[in-house]
C-alpha cells in the first residue's frame, strides 16, 4: 500500500446543533493535531491508546491564543473508518470556529480532502464493501460537480478578476523565463535582478492583498444570499430592519424610496446568509430608480433563496405573478407582510404558479414573525433544499488553503531569488506557485507557457 | 523470400536507432531505405543537441542508441550551452560535419550483426486481420516480418514548395513515398499534413567573413556520449559566425511578402512555432529591427554554409536579394535555395505508449510521422520502437519511460496522450521534474534501464557502477568532514571566496551549498581529497548543492507514484463506467491510457473522473480476488 498524504475536512453538516467535528486522517494526523492541541496534562496525543477521547485546547501556535475547547478522539490504523490514523476534533459548532481550526490544520501540512475521499480511501483501503463502490462514485461525482459549480459561480466578477491577473502576471514572467532558457540564441532579453526582484515582488503583494481581504471574510463570508423582492412599499426595508434589528435602510411610505441595493449579512444557525434589499421590480419612468430596478431583475437570477414580499392588506397584482414567474426556479419564501392591517390578499392565484409552499406571516414593523422567518430560512437550509451553502463555504476554504500555499511558494520564490541561484530555481517555485492558483481558476499548467512563450517572442530558426 | 524478425522502413535518425536497437537486442533485421547514399542524412540543421535536446540525445545514450556516440566521431564544434542557469539546462550543443554523420552512421550500421541493409521504396504494408506481416516495395519485392517499424521522416506525400514553384518530392530531393501514404490512409490511419521549411545554403568562398562576427567553440573536451567521456574530439575544430538582418533585409522581404506562398494561402499544412520563417518572425514582430542569423558550416568537404535563422519558402529570385542585404553576403551565390516542405503525418494519439499502433498489431511507428520534429526527437522514438518491437518478440513488457525519469518520457506521453496540432518540439519547459531530468544524469537515471534490456553492455555496466559508487562515496566524504570556527585557514578561505567566517562548526557538504562556493573552491581546506575525474566532481557538487531543490522535487514525483503505477487493464470498456461524464468515458476509450498517471492528464478527463476510475479499478481487483 502506498503512503498516502494525510488529509482532512469539516465532516458535519455545517451550522448544524453545537458540536462540529474536523476529521484528519493519514500517517501524520495524530503527530498534526498535536502541534495544535493542549491537552489537560500535557499529554501528546502521539502517546494516546486508540479510541481514546482528550479534553484540551485547540492553540494557534504562532499567537499562542486559544481557539476553542474542544475534545480529540484518537484512532489508531488499521481500525478506522479509512483504515489510516485517524484524528476527529470535536469543536464547537459554529462555522466560525469550525473554519479556523481547519485552517489551522491545512496551514500545519495537511491537504484539503477531495469531496468524498474519507469514503474513497476506506474503499481503496477495503474497508468499505465492494458492493459500495458504485454508490461511492456517484457521491463523488455529485459533490465534485455541485462543488465546481458553485466555485466557479464565486468566481464571477472581481475576485475571479484578481486571481486571472495574478495567474496572467505568474504565466507572463514563466514564460520569459522558460524562453531565455529555452532558446539562448535568440534574442530574449535576459533578466536584470532589480526587474526581476520588483515582477516577482509585484505577484507576492497582489497574492497577499487578496489572502487580507479574505482573511477580513469578504470570501468566507459569503453564505448564501437571499433577495428581498416585492412591489414598491410592501415592506421590503423594514422586514430588512426587522432581520437586522436595526435601522439601516431608509423606511417611508413613497414607493421606490430604496434606491440603491443594501446588502446585509445576518447569522442564522452559524450560517452567514447575505440578505439584499432591492427597489421594487415595476416599470418605471425614473431614471435613477430603474438601475435599481435593472439591478433587481439581475439578483434575482443570483440568488440562492427568495423572499417575496407581499403587502396583505392588498390584493395580489399582476406584477407579483410576474416575479413569481421569474423566479420560480429558485427557494422561494412568501412573505405575507403588514398582516397587522386588513388582509386582502388571496393567495389562490400563487398557489398555483408556485411550487414552494413556505408562507410567512408578518408584521415586520413590529417584528412581528420575524423569528418564524429566521426558523424557515433555516430550516431550508439545512434540509438540503439550498445545497449550495456548504459547498460555497469547502470552495471558500479551498480557495483560501490555495492562496496560501501559492503564497508560501512564492516566498520561497523570493527566497531563491535573494540566494542568487540560477534562474532555472525560480522557476521551480514559480510553476509550483501557479499550480496552486490554477487549483481556484480550474486550469492545469499546460501548453499555455508555451504559447505565451511564441506570442512575446520572436523565437526560432 | 526471406524472413525477418523486424523490419524498419526508413535509414533517418528514427530508422537507424530502431534498427540498431532491433539487431542488438539479438533479432534479424532489415532496414530498407530509398537511397543507400543517405543513412543518416541530416536535411536541415548541421547540429545535434541545444535545450532539451542534448537532454533526449544523453538520454539515447544511457540507454544504449548510437545517436550521441555519432556526433562525438563527427562534431566539429562544441559549446555548452545555458551555464549561468542552472544545471537542469544545461545544454550540450555539437555542430556536425554532416557528410561524416552520415559516413559513420552508415558503417555502425553496415557492421551489426544480425542487420541487413537494402534500398528499396515501399508502398505497401501487408496487413491480415489487422496484423502486419510483411511489406512490399516498388519493385514488386515482398519481405515478411514479426515486427514493422515505420520511420518515414518527411518522404510520405513529401511536397518541396519555393515560392510559387510546387513538386512532389523527400527531403533534399529526394523521391518521395506517396503509394505508402494511401495505403497507411486505406488501413484507416487519420492523416494530419504538416509543414517545416529549411534556410539556403550559401558558397563559402562567396562570403566576406570579416565583415561577421565570429563565434568559436569551446576548447573543452566534452562529449555527447557518456562512454566517450574521456576522450578528445576527433575532428579539428571549425568557427560559427553571427550576422544580422537590417532595414534593407526587412524592407525586401515585406515588399515581397504576397509571393510567399505562406501568406498566398498555398501551404495549407501546420508549420511549427518555434521554426518560424524569416518572413513570419519580420511580418509578426515589425518592432524588431533585427534577426540574428548563424552561419554554420555543413562540413569540411563542401562549400556549403547553413544560415540558421534565415529559413523561407519565397522565391528564388527574392532569397538573392534580401540574402545580399546582410553585411558580409553582398556577392554571395546560393547554393542550394530554401524551401518549404509539406508532408503527411499521423496522429500520435492512435499509438500506444510502446509506439504500436492500436489498430494494426506488430506495427510501430517513430520519428516525425508522429508529428515530431528534430532529429534528436526522432532518434528517441526510433529507439524505444526498437526496443519495444524487441521486448515484445521475447514476450515481455514493453519499456514506457515515465516522465519523471526522462524527456524521452515526456516526449511519448505528450505524444500519445495529447497528440499534437504542430510539429512537436521537446522544450525543457515541457518536463514537470526538469531538475530531476538533467542531462549530466542521465547516465545514472537510465543506464540500468539500459542494461536490463540488453543494449548497454557489462563493461560499460561495471564501469557505470564504478562512477555511481565514486560519487555516493565522496558526497558522504564531505558530509562527514567537519570544519571548526577555531580554524584559521578555513575562515581565510571563506574571506576569500567572500563567504561569512564560520561561528559554528560545519560540514564540508554544507559549506558546499552556499551560493558563492563550490567542491573546488574547498580544495585548499579539503586535504584528503580523493583525485576524481570532472564527471564525478561535477555530480557530486550538483547534488550537494541543490539537494533541497532535489528533494522538492522528489517529493512531488513520490506524490504522483500511486497514480503513475496503476496500471489499466486494456481490455476495460470506458462506456462501462457510469459515473464518468461523457466527455471523459470518448476521450478514455480514445486514448486508451494505460495508467492512471496517463489518464489523469488527457485533457477532458477531470480529477473526479479519476477517482471514480480509482474506484472502478480497485473493484475490479477485489472481484478478482473475491
Amino acid at each position: 500500500m502506498y503512503k498516502r498524504d494525510t488529509i482532512a475536512a469539516i465532516s458535519t453538516a455545517v451550522g448544524d446543533g453545537g458540536i462540529g467535528i474536523i476529521r484528519v486522517s493519514g500517517s501524520e494526523a495524530i503527530e498534526i493535531v498535536d502541534l495544535l492541541f493542549k491537552g489537560k496534562e500535557e499529554n501528546k496525543l502521539i502517546n494516546s491508546t486508540s479510541y481514546k477521547a482528550h479534553y484540551g485546547h485547540i492553540v494557534e501556535r504562532e499567537s499562542g491564543k486559544i481557539i476553542d475547547e474542544v475534545i480529540t478522539l484518537v484512532m489508531k490504523a488499521p481500525k478506522t473508518y479509512t483504515t489510516e490514523d485517524v484524528v476527529e476534533i470535536n469543536c464547537h459548532g459554529g462555522i466560525v470556529v469550525l473554519q479556523k481550526i481547519l485552517n489551522l490544520v491545512l496551514k500545519a501540512g495537511v491537504r484539503l480532502a477531495e469531496p468524498g475521499e474519507f469514503t474513497k480511501r476506506a474503499f481503496l483501503n477495503g474497508r468499505i464493501d465492494l458492493a459500495q463502490a458504485e454508490a461511492i462514485t456517484d457521491l463523488i461525482r455529485s459533490k465534485t460537480e455541485a462543488g465546481l459549480e458553485v466555485a466557479l459561480k464565486q468566481l464571477e466578477g472581481s475576485l475571479s478578476n484578481k486571481i486571472n491577473d495574478i495567474r496572467q502576471d505568474i504565466v507572463s514572467l514563466l514564460a520569459h523565463l522558460e524562453a531565455t532558457i529555452d532558446f539562448p540564441d535568440d534574442e530574449v532579453e535576459e533578466f536584470d535582478p532589480n526587474q526581476l526582484d520588483t515582477r516577482i515582488g509585484g505577484i507576492i503583494n497582489k497574492v497577499e492583498d487578496l489572502i487580507k481581504t479574505s482573511n477580513r471574510g469578504k470570501i468566507l463570508k459569503e453564505g448564501i444570499k437571499a433577495a428581498i423582492i416585492g412591489k414598491p412599499n410592501v415592506g421590503k426595508s423594514s422586514l430588512l430592519n426587522a432581520l437586522l434589528r436595526e435601522k439601516r435602510a431608509i423606511v417611508t411610505d413613497i414607493p421606490g424610496t430604496t434606491r440603491d441595493i443594501i446588502e446585509e449579512v445576518i447569522n442564522i444557525d452559524g450560517i452567514p446568509v447575505k440578505i439584499i434589499d432591492t427597489a421594487g421590480i415595476r416599470e418605471t419612468e425614473d431614471v435613477v430608480e430603474k438601475v435599481g430596478v435593472e439591478k433587481s431583475e439581475d439578483l434575482l437570477k443570483e440568488a440562492d433563496l427568495i423572499l417575496l414580499v407581499l403587502d396583505a392588506s392588498q390584493a395580489i397584482s399582476e406584477e407579483e405573478l410576474d416575479i413569481v414567474k421569474k423566479a420560480n426556479d429558485k427557494d422561494i419564501i412568501l412573505v405575507i407582510n403588514k398582516v397587522d392591517l386588513k388582509e386582502e390578499i388571496e393567495l389562490g392565484d400563487i398557489e398555483l404558479i408556485l411550487d414552494s409552499k413556505d408562507i410567512v406571516k408578518t408584521a415586520a414593523i413590529d417584528n412581528e414573525g420575524i423569528d418564524k422567518l429566521e426558523d424557515t430560512i433555516s430550516s431550508l437550509i439545512f434540509r438540503g433544499d439550498i445545497s449550495s451553502n456548504s459547498d460555497t463555504l469547502i470552495s471558500n476554504i479551498r480557495h483560501k488553503n490555495a492562496l496560501d500555499r501559492a503564497y508560501g511558494r512564492l516566498l520561497d520564490v523570493q527566497k531563491t531569488f535573494q540566494m542568487g541561484l540560477p534562474n532555472d530555481f525560480i522557476t521551480i517555485d514559480l510553476r509550483a506557485a501557479l499550480e496552486s492558483i490554477g487549483e481556484i481558476t480550474g486550469d492545469t499548467i499546460g501548453e499555455d507557457i508555451i504559447d505565451q512563450i511564441f506570442a512575446d517572442f520572436c523565437l526560432g530558426k | 523470400m526471406k524472413e525477418y524478425d523486424v523490419i524498419v522502413v526508413g535509414t533517418g535518425h528514427a530508422g537507424c536507432e530502431s534498427a540498431l536497437a532491433a539487431a542488438r537486442m539479438g533479432f534479424r533485421t532489415l532496414a530498407l531505405t530509398v537511397d543507400l547514399d543517405n543513412i543518416g542524412l541530416m536535411p536541415c540543421n548541421p547540429a545535434i543537441g541545444g535545450p532539451a535536446k542534448s537532454h533526449i540525445v544523453r538520454e539515447i545514450d544511457a540507454l544504449g542508441g548510437e545517436m550521441a556516440k555519432n556526433i562525438d566521431k563527427s562534431c566539429i564544434q562544441i559549446r555548452m550551452l545555458n551555464t549561468s542557469k542552472g544545471p537542469a539546462v544545461h545544454a550540450l550543443r555539437a555542430q556536425a560535419d554532416k557528410k561524416t554523420y552520415s559516413l559513420e552512421m552508415k558503417k555502425v550500421l553496415e557492421g551489426q550483426d544480425n542487420l541487413d541493409i537494402r534500398q528499396g521504396m515501399v508502398v505497401e504494408l501487408i496487413v491480415e486481420d489487422s496484423i502486419v506481416t510483411g511489406v512490399r516495395i516498388k519493385t514488386g519485392v515482398t519481405f515478411k516480418a514479426k515486427k514493422v517499424i515505420l520511420t518515414t521522416g518527411t518522404f510520405l506525400k513529401g511536397e518541396i514548395i519555393i515560392g510559387d514553384v510546387r513538386y512532389s518530392s523527400g527531403p533534399h530531393n529526394q523521391f518521395p513515398s506517396n503509394a505508402l501514404s494511401d495505403n497507411l490512409e486505406e488501413l484507416g490511419f487519420d492523416l494530419k499534413r504538416f509543414k517545416t521549411g529549411t534556410p539556403p545554403r550559401v558558397d563559402k568562398r562567396t562570403i566576406d567573413f570579416s565583415k561577421l562576427e565570429i563565434q568559436p567553440g569551446t576548447i573543452d573536451s566534452i562529449a555527447f556520449s557518456f562512454n566517450n567521456e574521456d576522450i578528445d574530439n576527433k575532428l579539428e575544430q571549425r568557427d560559427c559566425w553571427m550576422v544580422y538582418t537590417n532595414d534593407k533585409t526587412h524592407k525586401s522581404i515585406l515588399e515581397n511578402l504576397h509571393r510567399s506562398p505562406m501568406y498566398s494561402g498555398d501551404i495549407k499544412g501546420e508549420g511549427a512555432r518555434y521554426c518560424p520563417s524569416i518572413e513570419t518572425k519580420v511580418d509578426r514582430f515589425p518592432h524588431k529591427n533585427r534577426h540574428k542569423i548563424f552561419v554554420e558550416p555543413e562540413g569540411e568537404y563542401i562549400y556549403e554554409m547553413y544560415l540558421s535563422g534565415f529559413s523561407t519558402s519565397l522565391p528564388v529570385d527574392v532569397q538573392v536579394e534580401m540574402l545580399r542585404t546582410l553585411d558580409g553576403f553582398e556577392e554571395a551565390e546560393i547554393i542550394r535555395p530554401a524551401y518549404a516542405i509539406e508532408y503527411d503525418s499521423i496522429d500520435p494519439m492512435l499509438l500506444k505508449p510502446s509506439l504500436e499502433t492500436k489498430s494494426i498489431k506488430n506495427l510501430y511507428t517513430a520519428g516525425q510521422i508522429n508529428g515530431t520534429s528534430g532529429y534528436e526527437e526522432a532518434g528517441a522514438q526510433g529507439l524505444m520502437a526498437g526496443i519495444n518491437a524487441a521486448l515484445s518478440l521475447k514476450g515481455e513488457d514493453p519499456l514506457v519511460l515515465k516522465r519523471s525519469e526522462a524527456y524521452i518520457g515526456v516526449l511519448i506521453d505528450d505524444l500519445v496522450t495529447k497528440g499534437t496540432e504542430e510539429p512537436y518540439r521537446m522544450l525543457t519547459s515541457r518536463a514537470e521534474h526538469r531538475l530531476i531530468l538533467r542531462q549530466d544524469n542521465a547516465d545514472l537515471r537510465l543506464t540500468p534501464i539500459g542494461y536490463k534490456v540488453g543494449l548497454i553492455s557489462k563493461e560499460r555496466y561495471e564501469s557505470f557502477i564504478e562512477k555511481k559508487e565514486a560519487i555516493e562515496e565522496e558526497i558522504k566524504r564531505l558530509e562527514s568532514i567537519e570544519v571548526f570556527p577555531t580554524d584559521d585557514k578555513v575562515q581565510e578561505v571563506l574571506r576569500n571566496f567572500n563567504s561569512s567566517e564560520l561561528n559554528n562548526k560545519d560540514t564540508l557538504a554544507r559549506l558546499i551549498k552556499r551560493p558563492e562556493l563550490d567542491y573546488h573552491s574547498l580544495k585548499e581546506i579539503d586535504s584528503n581529497r580523493p583525485d576524481l575525474p570532472y564527471n564525478v566532481r561535477e555530480e557530486v557538487e550538483i547534488q550537494i548543492k541543490y539537494e533541497g531543490y532535489i528533494k522538492k522535487q522528489e517529493k512531488l514525483i513520490d506524490k504522483q507514484k500511486e497514480i503513475e503505477d496503476k496500471k489499466i487493464p486494456e481490455e476495460v470498456d470506458y462506456n462501462d463506467i457510469d459515473s464518468l461524464r461523457l466527455e471523459a468515458k470518448e476521450k478514455l476509450n480514445k486514448v486508451r491510457p494505460i495508467s492512471l498517471g496517463q489518464a489523469s492528464r488527457i485533457s477532458g478527463v477531470s480529477p473526479a473522473d479519476i477517482s471514480v476510475l480509482t474506484i472502478y479499478l480497485k473493484s475490479l481487483e477485489r472481484e478478482g480476488e473475491d
